[in-house]
């Protein structure tokens, strides 16, 4: 028989630490308030959006078996040609490979960054483009096929460099924060930065969000016109735009006369804006795209106006099934630069390795965090003005690890499409993918897999 | 085409019958070396983008009105337009003149880094836009929301300026002589000094008009918004 016990001391609940978060007013949340009140102004970042959002990543091939065949993977040759520009310009794009390399602005990144770029998209035959900022010598000299973009704000625009480019991309927009214009911290507003934007040395310089000499669709119509007698129509004009009414703003794109639109979603990334505006502003790259698709298909404009996607596209399959939905190519900016080493604990320098994370510390944050571009301290020498930061980046070491970078993408993308029974990048369709997600499968409008159902288009 | 009493220092173009196109390829490839150096542009009929995009020394006599962009991105070339003109006249131009003899609708001179652009009548609309360096004089009033952004260069005005003028400016100076309907954000008025006096003899003698330094204002930036401060309110 069991003996009888004394009753154990109940345990005292009360006196255990909390630990229940709330959810509407987590750290993060009560941070932000606290971070408001200590400093009345709004917080401003670089990089791009932090939340999940519905992305490639809920998106799968359906590959070839039984029903139709792939290719073999290493025998058969399969195509990553892409021509951008063949609606109007006398010269278009050619390019070796669907994906380039986005704009990103001297200013922002260092002269010596631009370089790298520029050097790896001449031997991966593909394009890199200017910024908010102008053309450099660096990455003009660099760069085979460069892109020049017109902003808002024409810091350094000027006819000289405009004939010197081989595409002009008028920005109406950035997926990062469409409807907001540029910002450099005057920390990175050096002397030659100062020189190009015409402006004085220092200042918190903010860009223009509209464009000064057109509004509306039927006088970007006029624009294009002129930028086209300029350059004696030889070159490709792509308009960009941050995605958020997609479908209307690719049709009047395509209406103004476009030869290219360039589509960038909210994943998109900017060296500076307030947070607000990147986790807040824009919608998704998936739903973006499948929008940017249905409006050229309704003109009839596949394949005559060229749609480059960009906005998180950070691998060889976001590309794959990037081109599988409709695009014509990719364009990236972030990838490139943490192929660059960007959130490296380390920076290479001399021949050696150096330790970054106390640079990091410094600036309040840690490797694999830091979206400090805005303050100009970048500890890896990237997103800097800083003489002495800018020498950790080596611009033939840059444009290795991008091309390595590249090179992997597209041969990924390769693998994919062969799979897909695709000799052509180009010939990957939307027949090919099915989502893993309602979201994505109501924003892709492909299949939810394992059925046929496509929410809100068949039946429900 | 071309060719009517073409001497061979003398083009004509008429666009009742050439296009624009012909016009500027003229001025970008055939021009240089030629020997040309006057370029009479007939019945403009307010086409868009007449004579842009000038690499060389010329002079462009348009006569007529023109449409938007009217020696757009202009280098080193003297165009006179014997009538109005559209939006963007002499846009990001560089360097050279441009003299409108009408009046000029919305962001003349938009985002110019140099040269002169002098408008006889009145300019609309955010005339001097983000203007980089070039000295606008015009000889009528101004719209409102004038030299928005402006970041260097002089805009000097004969008679009135709209609402908003010189909103967020950078280095850029206006000179107006008559009334301003209102100041925009972080733009003050402030003394004229003897090189003020001095800037503004010289725009009119440029433009040609016999108004006295002496009755015009300054208008500048207060330089409050060039930095980003914490206790500041958020209105711009």
């Amino acid at each position: 028989m069991n003996k009888p016990v004394e009753p154990r001391q109940p345990v005292d609940h009360l006196r255990r630490p909390s630990q229940e978060e709330s959810w509407g007013y987590d750290r993060k949340v009560i941070d932000y308030i606290q971070n408001a009140a200590a400093h009345g102004l709004y917080e401003i970042r670089g990089l791009g959006a932090k939340r999940h959002v519905p992305h490639f990543d809920d998106l799968v091939f359906l590959a070839g078996s039984a029903s139709r065949y792939p290719l073999e993977g290493y025998r058969e040759k399969c195509h990553t040609k892409t021509v951008l520009g063949t609606r109007y310009a006398k010269k278009p794009i050619e390019l070796d490979i669907p994906i380039t390399f986005a704009g990103m602005s001297f200013g922002s990144l260092s002269a010596r960054v631009k370089e790298a770029l520029g050097r790896a998209a001449t031997e991966l035959g593909t394009s890199t483009t200017t910024g908010d900022g102008g053309m450099t010598r660096e990455e003009r000299e660099s760069s085979k096929t460069l892109v020049y973009q017109c902003l808002p704000s024409r810091y350094g625009f000027n006819p000289d460099d405009l004939r010197k480019a081989d595409a002009i991309e008028v920005v109406i927009g950035q997926g990062a924060k469409p409807g907001g214009g540029g910002m450099l911290l005057g920390q990175k507003v050096n002397p030659r930065v100062a020189g190009m934007r015409t402006l004085p040395q220092g200042i918190d310089q903010r860009s223009a969000c509209r464009h000064p000499d057109w509004t509306g669709p039927d006088d970007l119509a006029i624009k294009i016109e002129e930028l086209r007698e300029i350059t004696d129509w030889e070159k490709p004009i792509y308009v960009k735009i941050g995605a958020t009414r997609t479908y209307n703003d690719v049709k009047l794109a395509v209406h103004s006369g476009a030869d290219v639109v360039v589509v960038d979603g909210m994943q998109g990334g900017t060296a500076a804006t307030q947070t607000v505006f990147i986790e807040h502003v824009g919608i998704p790259t998936l739903a973006a795209l499948r929008q940017a698709v249905d409006a050229l298909e309704e003109m009839d404009m596949r394949g005559k106006v060229q749609l480059i996607v960009s906005g998180g596209i950070r691998t060889g399959a976001d590309v794959a099934k990037a081109l599988a939905m409709g695009a014509d190519a990719v364009s990236i900016g972030q990838g490139a630069l943490f192929a660059m080493g960007c959130n490296n604990d380390t920076y290479f320098q001399d021949g050696k390795h150096w330790d970054a994370r106390e640079d990091y510390a410094r600036i309040g944050t840690a490797p694999g965090f830091c979206h400090h571009c805005h303050t100009g301290k970048c500890p890896v020498g990237i997103t800097t003005q800083d003489e002495m930061l800018e020498l950790r980046l080596d611009p033939m070491v840059g444009a290795r690890h991008l091309k390595n970078y590249f090179k992997t993408m597209n041969m990924e993308l390769t693998t994919v499409a062969r799979a897909c029974g695709k000799s052509n990048v180009h010939h990957l369709e939307r027949e090919d993918l099915v989502a893993l997600t309602i979201e994505a499968a109501a924003m892709a409008r492909v299949p939810l897999a394992g059925t046929q159902w496509i929410p809100g288009v068949n039946g429900f | 085409m071309d060719g009517v009493n073409a001497t061979d220092r003398r083009r004509v173009f008429d666009l009742s019958t050439a296009r624009v196109r012909d016009l500027n390829q003229f001025l970008h490839h055939e021009l240089p070396g030629s020997g040309v150096e006057q370029v009479e542009v007939q019945h403009p009929g307010g086409r868009h983008a007449i004579a842009v995009g000038i690499n060389h020394p010329v002079n462009v006599e348009v006569k007529g009105h023109g449409g938007y962009y009217l020696a757009g991105m202009n280098k080193l070339a003297s165009v006179t337009v014997h009538g109005n003109v559209g939006w963007g006249v002499a846009e990001n131009m560089m360097s050279g003149t441009v003299r409108v003899k009408g009046f000029a609708s919305e962001s003349a001179g938009a985002t110019g880094h140099g040269g002169t652009l002098i408008i006889e009548g009145d300019a609309s609309l955010r005339c001097g836009i983000s203007m980089k360096g070039i000295d606008i004089v015009v000889g009528g009033d101004i719209g409102n929301y004038s030299a928005f952004m402006a970041q260097a260069g002089h805009l000097l005005v004969c008679g009135d300026a709209g609402h908003a003028l010189g909103d967020s400016l950078y280095e850029a100076v206006i000179y107006v002589r008559g009334r301003i309907k209102s100041l925009g954000a972080d733009a003050q008025e402030e003394e004229m000094t003897d090189a003020d006096r001095a800037k503004v003899a010289e725009l009119l003698a440029r433009a040609g008009f016999g108004y006295q330094p002496s009755e015009f204002k300054r208008v500048a930036s207060a330089k409050k918004l060039y930095h980003w401060n914490a206790d500041a309110n958020q209105e711009y």
